[in-house]
């Protein structure tokens, strides 16, 4: 199976001597959906922000998608996250006073692709997330569930090697969250990677692989099966 | 994984317009309040210029339809006197023989005043001169009746006057038929004239016809001044021959002056506009540019979230630098394209007023518009380049 996370003594300090992330290997394989699950503080967001490439490391390699982000400049960077990294927020942090599908286009914005191309695309992935009635409502005429939804279809529009989801819940009532973590199911059984970000232990537990994450340090990975010393370097494991 | 070759995609012309634009279509207000300080500063400069050069304009055109054909002799000072010389009583008719001269005419200032009645102390004159003039001075002049009738031979003969405008206006006289009283007798005022750029000592006068002005007047017949219209080839020359016609002996007894000149220098001076204004539109335009930069640098502050958003779309530094540059760009091309509207409106409202004819020069519009794209620029960059190296995780930290 093609890797496309690999993670390999990732460390994480802050100005002041806050370690953020310490020593943290993981390995996400192609089609996997997993679950990072910590409580605030212990160090998720970081890794969430490593991950997409929004950040890089005070030590340790990352490789995302085959390439090994320490010998990419900003401009490659970005291009690796137009292409292959999708973001799901918390905040949903769509572009208001602009519709559904505009909002879903701008997903592509930066991909080189024509705008008539990236507007179909846009119009694919809403019908894809169930909002194909809702194309022209702006943010502030959806609900909290469909706003996420509309956030989800621009993360994926691009069809990315990896979607990231920063407590896609969070800000959702216990419905629209589980309308979305169908979602998030569904688009894993067409074949997509998806990395859920949580503090949700009931939501995790629900994901095929749980990651825990505690003080900066992966203390449990489901998907290794079994319990391998945390700071062996292991290899790529099968789902 | 296939690795995949990386390359930042560029974004087209349109898709630079739209997020440019992105943030001042949802900020209605904001846009409209600091495009005006750049508006008020182009529309200041436009229409200091505009203003100028209308004036300019109606100037120009004036001294086109009045010519600048026409010279004027007066007697000089005397060489050692002092006292001002007199010119010959055939004075008109030898300078209507000189080649080139198509027309000349004469006036010959008298020792009478002019007054509304009898019962006004004679020393009352009001400035205004009473003048003999020839029939044909009008026609010299190119110039119009506001109302009633020009001197001649027959009205020239009995107590009639015609009055230049700045003579009707102080003597209180609104149409021809009315009385005024010279000397010792009422003249009756048969005509009032129009304004005469070209010779302001008319529009000051009373003009009395030649041969009543002798008769009733005690009008010695020496004329005191003499007007001539040549062909235009022919000014320079008429010029150099104009005091040796009148008086070979003593040439220098004649000076000779060109009344078109004058309003020459003065249409040069109206086009040199205030500085002074111009310096305020200036400033105007500074104090809009630091509006916009200000605009900028907040709105920069309040979309973090944005700018995170698109860092992690995959823009690059440059592209949300040309973003918040463009947006920049947009609200003074704003401001400046509502300055140029303005600016020209001012000018046609102060044209249509004046009654000159509306010029606004294109070299100033193209300026002005120059001034803010460059204000723009400038006032764009540094908040451009904040936002460019914002983080996009603390961006994109909930808020």
């Amino acid at each position: 199976m093609t890797t496309v996370v690999r993670l390999r003594g990732v460390t994480k300090e802050y100005a002041g001597g806050v370690r953020a992330l310490d020593g943290v290997d993981l390995t996400v394989g192609e089609g996997e959906l997993l679950g990072i699950v910590g409580p605030s503080g212990s160090g998720k967001s970081t890794l969430l922000h490593i991950v997409g490439t929004l950040d890089r490391p005070s030590s340790g390699t990352v490789e995302i998608a085959g390439h090994d982000i320490a010998s990419l400049t900003d401009r490659r960077l970005s291009a690796l996250r137009a292409r292959r990294i999708g973001f799901v927020f918390q905040a949903f942090h769509l572009v208001p006073g602009v519709g559904a599908l505009e909002n879903v286009a701008e997903g592509l914005l930066y991909s080189g692709l024509p705008r008539s191309r990236r507007r179909r695309m846009a119009a694919e992935a809403l019908a894809r997330v169930g909002l194909a009635d809702r194309l022209r409502h702006r943010p502030h005429e959806l609900s909290g569930g469909q706003k996420q939804r509309v956030a989800i279809a621009r993360a994926v529009v691009g069809e990315p090697a990896l979607l990231l989801a920063d407590e896609p819940t969070g800000a959702l009532d216990s419905a629209s969250g589980e309308a979305v973590m169908t979602l998030l199911h569904e688009l894993h059984a067409e074949g997509a990677t998806i990395a859920v970000i949580t503090h949700d232990t009931e939501i995790a537990g629900r994901l095929p692989r749980q990651v825990r994450i505690r003080d900066g340090r992966v203390v449990e990975d489901t998907g290794r099966r079994a319990v391998e010393p945390l700071d062996s370097g292991a290899g790529e494991v099968a789902a | 994984m296939p690795r995949t070759k990386l390359t930042a995609a560029r974004l087209g012309p349109r898709d630079v317009l739209h997020v440019g634009s992105a943030g001042l279509r949802s900020r209605p207000v904001r846009v409209v309040l600091s495009a005006l300080g750049i508006a008020i500063g182009i529309a200041t400069m436009i229409a200091v210029v505009g203003i100028s050069a209308s004036s300019q304009a109606q100037l120009l055109r004036q001294l086109d339809a009045l010519g600048t054909n026409m010279l004027v002799a007066k007697p000089g000072e005397g060489m050692f006197t002092g006292q001002e010389v007199e010119l010959p009583k055939d004075a008109v008719g030898m300078v209507g023989r000189i080649a080139g001269v198509e027309k000349a005419a004469g006036t010959g200032d008298l020792r009478s005043s002019v007054r509304r009645s009898e019962k006004i102390p004679a020393a009352e004159t009001g400035g205004i001169a009473v003048k003999a003039a020839t029939e044909g001075l009008l026609d010299v002049l190119r110039g119009g009746l506001a109302s009633g009738t020009w001197l001649n031979a027959a009205n020239g003969r009995y107590p009639s006057v015609v009055l230049g405008h700045v003579s009707a206006e102080r003597l209180g006289i609104t149409r021809p038929g009315q009385q005024v009283w010279i000397d010792d007798r009422y003249f009756t005022v048969i005509g009032v004239l129009d304004p005469l750029p070209l010779a302001p000592e008319i529009e000051r006068s009373a003009l009395v016809g030649w041969e009543g002005a002798g008769r009733l007047l005690g009008f010695d017949g020496h004329p005191t001044t003499v007007y001539e219209r040549s062909t235009d080839a022919s000014v320079d020359e008429v010029q150099k021959l104009l005091a040796p016609t009148i008086d070979p002996r003593n040439p220098q007894n004649v000076s000779v002056g060109d009344p078109s000149s004058a309003l020459k220098a003065k249409a040069a001076t109206e086009g040199a506009f205030s500085t002074l204004l111009l310096g305020l539109g200036g400033i105007a335009l500074l104090v809009g540019g630091v509006g916009v930069a200000n605009t900028m640098i907040i709105s920069v502050l309040e979309r973090r979230h944005e700018i995170g958003l698109r860092r992690s779309l995959g823009a690059t530094r440059g592209q949300i630098r040309i973003q918040f540059v463009t947006e920049s760009l947009m609200l003074s091309g704003l401001g400046g394209l509502a300055g140029v509207a303005l600016g020209g409106a001012a000018t046609g409202v102060y044209t249509s007023t004046g009654g000159l004819p509306w010029v606004v020069p294109l070299w100033a519009v193209g300026g002005g518009f120059a001034a803010t794209l460059a204000i723009g620029t400038v006032a764009g960059l540094y908040p451009a380049v904040r936002a460019s190296r914002l983080s996009p995780t603390l961006a994109l930290a909930a808020a």
